[in-house]
Formats: C-alpha cells, sequence, structure tokens
C-alpha cells in the first residue's frame, strides 16, 4: 500500500467512527432535539471525512467533482430537513429535556 | 484497499441497523423520521464505498439521488405532519405519532 492508500484509509476510518458515534448518540440521546444534534452534525462530518478519504486515491477530477458534489448535496438536504422537524417538533410542543427530567 | 472498503461499508450497514432500534422505540414520529434521516446519510456512504470497492461507477450516481430523496422525504413529512387542524382532500386516515 503506497502512502495515498494509507492516507486515504485513515480518513475513511475517521468518517466510520463518527457515522458510529452518530447512531450511538441517535440512540441514547433524551429527547428530539440532541438526537437531531447527533444525527445533524456528527454524521455529516462522517460523510465529509469519507468523501476525503475517496477522493485522495480518485483516478480522475471528475471523480473528486461527483463525490464532493454528493457531499454538498447531502449538506443540504439534511441541514434543511434538520431545521424542518426542530421546528415542527417545537410548535407541537415537544419541550426541551433538562436536568430535571433525568 | 477493496477489501478495507467492503468491511467499512459491513460496519456503516450494521450501524443503520443500530439505528433501527429508534425506530420502534419511538416515542414521537419525529424521532422515527430521524432514523429514515440516518438511512440517508449512511446509506449514501455506503453506497460511495460500494461503487469504489466494485468498481461500479454507477452506485454514485444512486448515491445522488439518496441524498436528494432523503431531503425530500424529511420535508414530505413535515409538511404532512405539521398540519394536524386541516388535512388535505381526499387524504386517508390520519397515522400521526
Amino acid at each position: 500500500m503506497s502512502a495515498t492508500d494509507w492516507l486515504s484509509a485513515g480518513f475513511v476510518s475517521a468518517g466510520t467512527v463518527f457515522f458510529v458515534a452518530g447512531t450511538i448518540g441517535l440512540l441514547r440521546f433524551p429527547d428530539v432535539y440532541s438526537r437531531l444534534h447527533a444525527l445533524g452534525k456528527a454524521d455529516n462530518l462522517g460523510l465529509g471525512l469519507l468523501v476525503i478519504g475517496l477522493a485522495i486515491s480518485a483516478d480522475r477530477l471528475l471523480d473528486v467533482v461527483h463525490l464532493v458534489l454528493i457531499w454538498l448535496l447531502v449538506l443540504v438536504s439534511s441541514a434543511t430537513t434538520s431545521h424542518l422537524i426542530a421546528r415542527n417538533a417545537l410548535k407541537r410542543g415537544v419541550s426541551p429535556w433538562t436536568r430535571s427530567d433525568r | 484497499m477493496t477489501g478495507f472498503h467492503l468491511v467499512v461499508a459491513l460496519l456503516l450497514l450494521l450501524s443503520i441497523l443500530l439505528g433501527l432500534v429508534r425506530v420502534v422505540r419511538g416515542p414521537t414520529a419525529a424521532d422515527r423520521m430521524l432514523a429514515a434521516q440516518l438511512f440517508g446519510t449512511t446509506g449514501v456512504a455506503v453506497l460511495l464505498l460500494l461503487g469504489r470497492a466494485l468498481a461500479v461507477p454507477a452506485f454514485w450516481d444512486v448515491a445522488l439521488v439518496f441524498a436528494l430523496l432523503a431531503g425530500i422525504t424529511g420535508i414530505a413529512f413535515v409538511r404532512r405532519h405539521a398540519t394536524p387542524t386541516a388535512p388535505a382532500e381526499g387524504e386517508g386516515p390520519d397515522v400521526r405519532d
């Protein structure tokens, strides 16, 4: 394996760690807002690292553009839906978790 | 590298399976929707890895469609979920929460 391959594998592994952390956050956090926070940030950062990892070992420039385009699309759609879901939950009276709810 | 990418894809698939627990436990519809968002993001990652590992470029196009559909699913959910008083004409029985 060349140095590029190692670097690529490192980024992909780091991305996977963030994905797993996002899933654990989704299961462990107490209310819908904190779960949104786990998903919206950890997963998109994980995907970003994974895209960097795959882009490093890409053969053509077109592949890199393709990967970055997918990541940007995921970012935009995830930010929009996260905001909508949080606003919807707030409107429907889901109260945010506080320390006293423990 | 092919084997490594396949192993990572398998790990991500397992993390999607773990996320299914949230669909079962809820408690609100929004929590279940979050699990669907997880499928969207992680599904895109799995498709990117598979596209590279199996050398099938079409998987990356499928990933693009997945990313788009994940957004549309979320917006459709909020549109349907956010109008408790005035359901649109021709809608079936409500399935909130």
